[in-house]
Order: C-alpha cells, then structure tokens, then sequence
C-alpha cells in the first residue's frame, strides 16, 4: 500500500512538469497549428541561464524567474525573428524550422555551458514528509513543483477566460481573419502566444531540473513524455494539456515501480499508439468538426 | 487624386484587384453616403466579395484608392481598416463559433473603447436583437442560421463603424428571415450617420431596402442608380439580376 502510494505521488510530481511541458505545446499548436519541436531546447537553453544566476546569486527563486523572463523574450524572438518568415499556411514548413531550431540550439547549449553534466539545485528539501512515523515521498520540493504549475496553469486559464486580452488571443488562434476584420492585431497576439508557451516550458524545465542534472539534451525525454501527454489530453485543449500530463507522470511511474524503469520510453510509445487508435482527437478536444 | 467634392462615408475610386492572372475588379468606383443602404448587385463572379474584400485589405489593390471621409486607407493592414471605421461582416456568417456569444460581441465591441463603453455597445445589440441575449452565455456554434447573421451584424455594428459592410447575409436563411434582418438594418441606419454597403445575390430583396443600388458584371460597373429605378429598368433586371 505504502509503495502504492509513494508511487501515485511520484507520478503526480513528475507529471506536473509534463502538464507543464504539455501546456506549452498546446499553447502553440492552438495559435499557430505548429508542433514546437524546439519547445525542450529553448526550455534547456533558459535553464541553463537560470542556473547561472541561481549559481551566482545563490537564490533558486531569482532563477526561476530570471529563466521565466528569458523565455518570454526568447518564445517573442523565435515567433518574430523564425517562425514568421515561414509565412502562414506552412505548417510543415515551420515544423521543419522548429527542429532546425531544435538542433541548433541544442548546440549551441553545448558550445556556451559545456556537455558536461551539472547539477542543478533544489527549491526547497529533497527528503519526503514523514507521516505518523512513515516517510512518504512526497518532499517540499515536489510541493513547489506542483504549486508552480498550478500556480500557472489557473494564471492562464484566468488571462484567456476574463481578460480582454485573452479573448483577442482566442479569437487570433481560432479565426484570424476574422480577428483582424474585428481590429484585433493579430500577429501581436501571435508572438505573445509563442511567448507565454515559452514561458511555461522554462518553468518546466527549471522544474525537471531542479535537484537533478543538466546536460545540452536533458530536456529530450520530457518532450517525448510531454508531447504524449499533449495528444492524450487533445492537441486543442489546455485542460486536456494537464491532465493527460499528470496522467503521463503516474502511468509512467507505475511502469516504474512495477514493471521496470527500462520499460517506461516503451510504455509512452504504447500509450500513444493507443490514443492515436482509439481516440485520435484526444480526451478532451470538443468539437471534432472544425476545418469548413 | 483630387478630393471628392462631397465626403462619402466610404469612397472607392477607380478600385482594380484580382487573384494571379485573373482580374475580379476593373476600374470601379463606388460610394456610400451616411444613413443609406447602397446595394451593389450582379451575378456570381461579379467581383461583389472582392470589391468589400479588397476596401477592407484583405485583398490587397492593384490600382485606385479607398477613403473613409478624408482618411486614405488604400493598403492598409485590415485590422488598421477596421480601427478606421470600416466593419466587414463577411461571407459565410464569420462567427468564431468556439467563443460564447456574447465573447463574439465583446471582441466587436473592444475596438477602440474603454471597457465600460464596451458593455453598452453590447447591450445595445441586445436591444436590437432580443434573440441573442437570451442565448449571451452559449457557445456561437449552438446558434441558428438567423441567429448567427444577427451575432454577426450585431458584432459589426458594435465595433461603432462609420461604414457597415454586408456580404450576401440573406445566404441560406428563410426569407422571412431575411426580410426581419434588412427590416432591422433598416431602422438601424435611418436618420443615423452609418453607411452600409450591401452586398446580395438576392437582388428583389436587397433592393427593397436600399437607397441606392451599383450593378457589377465581370468586375465592372455596369449600372449605378436609385433603388426604384433599378427594380423598374426591365431590361437591366434581365441581364444582369435575375428576376
């Protein structure tokens, strides 16, 4: 019972930063219908950034906001400076720049901070809470990581649901034609978009990273695992984003403990197969019909 | 180009557009006046979507000019036309079906305006079309036909447009439908300084309510007179609408 619940609680932690991950993928695949390949590598480079400071000035927090404000800045730059010189209606033409990108920065990660290994602080203590003389694995540090991601998921839901803002960038990703014959500009809302996504997947990247190692590819798992969790809950749904990724975190720990940590990249596969089978649209999207 | 000598709401002049090698308007000029209805009639492949089209920037002009009273807006970015004065409810309804109603109506109404003046321009649409405030809280896709041409005009005329630009609205709705919608558009612009350009197919229909009707064949103009004359020119009604 004890390794049960132990095991529902890593996952749950771990699938935090996938619903993370997820969020931002959906993020952008609402807006602009572009898979972000480079969504790991932009998070890895913004940890890297924040690792610096965190190793200068000593202070996880003013990390993780300096590697936030970096991915804002540079989610804006790749929209503006990249993606936008694809032209609308090339999808495939900006998948294809987003793993160029995905590469490019990866080594330039390489070039800048090094291949090796380094290990990254945490928020807070990495030992679990004991309870009623029990130690379970849920730790201090888990409980930011879960509260972060909360923290921004009700963020987001709140910008697109009450403000004005959020309905222009709803209205820009839903009909932008449309958008633009209601004033809306839509390309600014574009590049916002790209930001806030790339403001998510360095929040989880700092989250994956924290109390652990990084390296140029660390973040590569997570965009398998995070790019499943996205299609399981439904490309189009933030919601769907955050539960198929808390999903992804316990199924795959339940591979872990049970059946063996060898076995998890199989079981993502298998997870996706099987999604794509029975339910191709994912858990959540609403209406199939959309494309008139 | 020298100024017109009386400012129309929207002035078109001399308007030349197409896709590739094919031209879709040829040298056409079109006006409308504050508190009328101007119908511009033909048949399919008149060039009537892309003389509103090309006004609102989605098609970009080969040649002519666009004004809005003295304001050149030839070329401009549409959503730059649209915070001009120039609302453009297009072909095919245009509502963004996976936002609620009255989300649709907020987005028309933001255009420019604080937020408590956007809550009125809201209300105002109610007003005009009771319909919609009993369903401000569904999703747009779970409206009729006639409901979405009233979400849609009712989301333009929020936007508080000098110019109104309608395409085909009676597409596909019952023609009692069609005839409460222009009857409402009707009361709308009476005696106030909005000028609506009319696009239709529906020719009989579209001129009964408008002042002053612009017949396009093959991307020319063709005819350009009051409504009455119009409906009463035998010969023009049978070359060139229909009925």
């Amino acid at each position: 019972m004890l390794q049960f619940v132990n095991t529902l609680l890593t996952g749950l932690g771990q699938g935090a930063v996938y619903a993370a991950f997820a969020l931002a993928l959906v993020l952008i695949w609402r807006a602009t219908r572009v898979v972000n390949f480079a969504q790991g590598a932009m998070a890895a480079f913004t940890t890297y950034l924040a690792l610096l400071v965190v190793e200068s000035t000593g202070s996880w927090w003013v990390g993780l906001l300096v590697a936030l404000a970096c991915g804002l800045v540079l989610g804006a730059g790749v929209e503006r400076v990249v993606v936008r010189r694809v032209g609308p209606h090339n999808e495939l033409g900006a998948v294809i720049v987003t793993l160029g990108l995905f590469v490019a920065l990866q080594a330039l990660a390489s070039i800048l901070f090094g291949a090796q290994f380094r290990s990254f602080p945490a928020p807070a203590g990495l030992e679990g809470f004991s309870v009623g003389g029990v130690t379970v694995a849920l730790t201090p540090s888990m409980l930011i990581t879960i509260g972060a991601v909360a923290v921004v998921l009700l963020g987001l839901v709140a910008l697109f649901r009450f403000t004005d803002v959020g309905l222009r960038m709803r209205a820009s990703a839903f009909d932008g034609e449309v958008a633009r014959l209601l004033g809306v500009p839509v390309g600014r809302m574009l590049t916002l978009g790209w930001a806030l996504a790339a403001l998510v997947g360095s929040l989880a990247g700092v989250l994956i990273a924290s109390g652990s190692l990084v390296w140029p590819a660390y973040m590569d798992t997570v965009i398998v695992n995070g790019f499943v969790a996205a299609v399981l809950g439904g490309l189009d749904s933030p919601g769907g984003a955050v539960v198929g990724g808390l999903a992804m975190g316990v199924i795959l720990a339940l591979v872990t403990g049970y059946v063996g940590a060898d076995l998890v990249p199989l079981a993502a596969l298998a997870v996706l197969v099987a999604v794509l089978l029975v339910r191709p649209q994912g858990l959540f999207a609403r209406t199939a019909a959309r494309r008139v | 180009m020298s100024a017109p000598a009386t400012t129309a709401a929207l002035r078109v002049t001399g308007l030349t557009a197409g896709y590739g090698p094919v031209t879709a308007l040829d040298g056409v000029d079109v006006a409308a006046e504050p508190g009328h209805i101007t119908a511009v009639l033909g048949a399919n492949g008149a060039g009537k979507t892309t003389l509103l089209r090309t006004v609102s920037g989605l098609v970009p002009a080969r040649s002519g000019s666009v004004h809005a009273g003295d304001v050149d807006l030839t070329g401009a970015a549409p959503e730059k036309i649209a915070r001009a004065g120039i609302a453009h409810v297009p072909e095919g309804r245009g509502v963004i079906t996976e936002l609620t109603v009255e989300e649709n109506l907020r987005l028309g109404a933001l255009l420019g305006k604080a937020r408590g003046r956007a809550d009125t321009a809201i209300d105002d649409v109610y007003t005009m079309f009771p319909p919609l405030a009993e369903r401000r809280r569904r999703d747009a896709h779970t409206l009729s036909g006639g409901e979405r041409q009233m979400l849609v005009i009712g989301r333009a005329l929020a936007c508080g447009p000098d110019v109104l630009l309608l395409d085909e609205p009676s597409l596909g709705l019952a023609p009692r439908v069609v005839s409460q919608i222009f009857e409402l558009l009707r009361e709308r612009v009476e005696g106030s300084r909005l000028a609506v350009l009319l696009v239709e197919q529906n020719a009989r229909s579209a001129l009964s309510v408008a002042d002053v009707g612009v017949v396009l064949n093959l991307g020319r103009v063709v005819a350009s007179a009051p409504a009455a004359e119009l409906a009463a020119d035998d010969a023009l009604r049978h070359a060139y609408l229909g009925f």
